[in-house]
């Protein structure tokens, strides 16, 4: 019986010795520190979304991923991106100087919701207040953004930069000015031209190419290299890098057989078929192709800048006004005219 | 006899017949199972960072096919944690006869005393495999099932009914064990015949009555012995011995497979065929197909999985030995022909089961120290280890050894069914089927 019962107490011992493992693992864990895990937006993504903070006291994460490759950045600051792998940990600590609701998100192509994997961060204290910004130029200038455009006879060739230059033309002052160009479309400077004397002797393309070489002024090469780069993390998975609307997940919103929606040259909202959905009930389509001139030229940069702020609206196309900040956004629209004019 | 009687050194016999050490391995095997349990219900969801994933399907597996069948038949069984609870709770005690026994102690049904449920538990689980081998969590739930099932079986049945007629590991540990190099055999057929009490079947105050079953006075195959050595502890008269014998010795004409036992061995073989193609081939869509359960491609999968095991490669098998009884008007009937040469075949079947754990056990033995750090995936560092990205063999070798075990399996397999038959044109097309598959294996492995 004395054998039976130190067996019996082994047994039990090692039992409850694994037992009690996690449970007092988990009581080791810090206290201060809050564990994320990401998981695609299909599985429930963020398992926290709302977090809390104050101004001037660190706020500790340590996340991980519970299935694929994840990114964590924080939208409109300077803030590294962190790359989170699958069972691995990674810390980080964030300090806010001045209240306000800020925007996590992931930065990798997780999968066709990826941009789903957003959660905010409610920082309060009474050190400064909430940062106002400006409404956006498109609802200074009450744009519909999702209004449809009549079709126009569509350039030839691509609009050119360096075959506009060579035409040795210069273009007026009141159609060179930054905000003349952000809030008129090129058809609209094609339609000015067209009016005036030099107009009448060039070709619908030379105009054109006049165009191409006023809309260059509108980005510097840094800006445009920037915006690449951000077009590239961003967009282009949808997209595509050519901007044809062909990225790698293009077949994952596309209706079956339908194309890309753009047939009424609106901004992407209008729908073809029947659009699919994307597992959280919500339609999407099939993304803009930023190579159609019909639809590109008749909008404006405010107009751009604006579908980039508040997104697709039924589309799939998300919002990015809480990821970038404004120069961030004028980079990207100078990019998307890179689609249509060339160099 | 070519045996080799360890249980005549004294001190291997203490060390088998003492209750201690099995007790401390097994509760040890056991705290290592609820471990596992625990890690995949509760810890991360990644399979690479979870003990349960890791433990349990790269190193145990690995272990118990490159080492425990092929150097010790059924030795798992003896220390596997799975029936222990339900057999303390059976027996009434821990360390030997004296407790109070629990349970009802029914006789397994008459009608289901063969291998075919461990053949469907088997087939169950590899509809499912994908997702049993990679989510911590479903392998939680699996094991944690087949936890409560063998406790459950061990209160209404008696002796380990679970590991005998259900456990899907035990089947084909049972039949590959016949070409194991160990056994338990009784020493003189005379003082057994001559002992009237046959303890070793009905237990005495030494020990347990055979818990598989068997009666190891008479026992002649390894295929239901869990060298749990309690035989050897009931025996009055010393007359049983745990031997080293030379490997396949124990197959010969006058043991061939009954039914069930031929249709586990061709499951067997048609199993690694599948999951070799879906674990190792290069076919993206079917690991799709068998990782999303409930979807119409896994339900084309699951029951292309089921046609191959129970359909095409036992056709084939039927095909091959009808063919050679005609060949050779041979006057056996067919069932009993392909249970002789389905024993035939249990060396490239092994062999398979082999090439295929190497295949993956190489690439992925780096995962395990990681996981002893750190088993429930959350970035614990226990003993210093989770950081560690240990590779002990070159994945080059990993071809080499694959294509090896084959031919050798095929080799002895060869040899076996051209011994075995009366006539050797009725092993040909046997021998085409042999050959077929190992050339299939070493096409899906390494071509």
């Amino acid at each position: 019986m004395r054998k039976e019962l130190i067996a019996a107490i082994l047994l039990i011992g090692l039992v409850l010795g694994v037992a009690l493992a996690p449970v007092i693992g988990r009581r080791l864990v810090r206290t201060d520190v809050i564990e994320i895990h990401a998981r695609t937006p299909e599985n429930g993504g963020w398992s926290t979304m709302n977090l809390e903070a104050k101004v001037g006291e660190p706020l500790h994460l340590r996340l991980t991923s519970d299935d694929v490759v994840h990114g964590f950045a924080l939208g409109q600051t300077n803030e590294p991106m962190l790359e989170i792998l699958p069972g691995e940990f990674v810390e980080t600590s964030l300090t806010f100087d001045r209240p306000g609701t800020y925007t996590f998100y992931c930065t990798r192509w997780c999968g066709v919701n990826h941009w789903r994997m957003r959660g905010t961060i409610q920082v309060s204290g009474p050190e400064g207040t909430p940062e106002k910004s400006a409404a956006p130029l498109y609802v200074r200038l009450g744009l519909d953004l999702d209004v449809a455009h009549p079709e126009f006879e569509a350039p030839g060739l691509r609009p050119s930069v360096s075959r506009g230059r060579a035409l040795g033309i210069e273009i007026p002052e009141q159609f060179a000015a930054p905000a003349y160009l952000r809030e008129h479309s090129p058809l609209d400077l094609f339609g000015e031209l067209k009016g005036l004397p030099l107009g009448e002797q060039l070709t619908d393309q030379q105009v054109w190419d006049l165009v191409a070489l006023a809309w260059a002024a509108t980005v510097t090469p840094q800006e445009l290299a920037d915006g690449r780069e951000l077009y590239a993390e961003n967009c282009a998975a949808c997209h595509g890098e050519s901007g044809k609307g062909d990225g790698v997940m293009a077949d994952n919103l596309a209706p079956d057989g339908s194309d890309s929606g753009m047939d009424d040259h609106s901004l992407p909202t209008a729908l073809a078929g029947s659009p699919p959905d994307d597992s959280f009930g919500h339609s999407i389509t099939a993304p803009s192709d930023f190579t159609d001139y019909q639809m590109m030229l008749a909008h404006n940069s405010a107009a751009l800048q604006g579908k980039i702020l508040r997104g697709g609206m039924g589309t799939g196309m998300p919002y990015w006004g809480s990821i970038f900040t404004e120069e961030q956004t004028w980079e990207l629209v100078g990019v998307l005219w890179g689609f249509v004019m060339e160099e | 006899m070519n045996r080799l009687a360890l249980t005549s050194t004294p001190w291997i016999k203490n060390l088998l017949t003492s209750r201690w050490p099995q007790f401390i391995v097994r509760t040890i095997t056991l705290a290592g199972f609820l471990l596992t349990i625990l890690a995949g219900l509760f810890g991360s969801r990644v399979g690479s960072h979870n003990f349960a994933i890791i433990f349990v399907w790269i190193a145990w597996w690995s272990l118990l096919k490159l080492v425990f069948i092929p150097a010790g038949g059924r030795s798992w069984c003896s220390i596997c944690p799975i029936p222990m609870p339900g057999e303390w709770l059976q027996n009434g005690g821990l360390l030997g006869p004296g407790g109070r026994p629990l349970g009802l102690g029914k006789r397994w049904p008459r009608k289901l005393n063969n291998t075919w449920l461990q053949s469907a538990v088997f087939l169950g689980m590899g509809i499912f495999s994908a997702v049993i081998l990679t989510q911590p969590r479903i392998s939680g739930w699996a094991l944690l099932g087949l936890f409560i099932a063998a406790i459950t079986l061990s209160l209404v049945f008696e002796r380990r009914s679970f590991c005998r007629y259900l456990c899907p590991i035990g089947g084909f540990t049972g039949l590959y064990a016949q070409l194991s190099p160990v056994e338990i055999r009784a020493v003189d057929p005379v003082v057994c015949a001559g002992h009237t009490e046959k303890t070793c079947y009905t237990g005495s105050a030494q020990g347990y009555g055979c818990p598989w079953g068997n009666f190891p006075a008479a026992l002649s195959q390894d295929s239901n012995c869990g060298l749990c050595m309690e035989c050897l502890r009931t025996c009055p008269h010393d007359n049983l011995a745990f031997n080293l014998r030379p490997y396949g010795s124990e197959i010969s004409a006058k043991t061939p497979l009954k039914l069930d036992e031929t249709f586990l061995a061709l499951v067997m073989l048609g199993s690694a065929l599948v999951y070799t193609a879906v674990y190792m081939g290069s076919w993206g869509w079917l690991k799709n197909a068998a990782y999303h359960v409930g979807t119409l491609p896994w339900l084309a999968y699951a029951l292309a999985f089921l046609a191959i095991t129970l359909v095409v490669v036992p056709g084939l098998f039927f095909g091959a030995v009808w063919l050679g009884k005609k060949m050779s008007a041979a006057r056996e009937p067919l069932k009993k022909l392909a249970g002789l040469y389905g024993s035939g075949l249990l060396p490239l079947g092994m062999a398979t089961w082999v090439a295929f754990t190497v295949s993956f056990a190489f690439a992925k033995i780096s995962y395990i120290l990681p996981v002893l750090s750190d088993p429930f995936g959350w970035g614990w560092d226990l003993f210093g280890t989770a950081s560690t990205n240990l590779s002990l063999v070159d994945l080059w070798l990993s071809p080499i050894a694959q294509v090896g075990v084959l031919a050798g399996g095929l080799l002895w397999s060869s040899r076996l069914v051209m011994r075995l038959a009366r006539d050797r044109r009725q092993a040909l097309p046997v021998l085409a089927f042999a050959l077929a598959h190992a050339a299939g294996m070493m096409w899906l492995l390494v071509g």
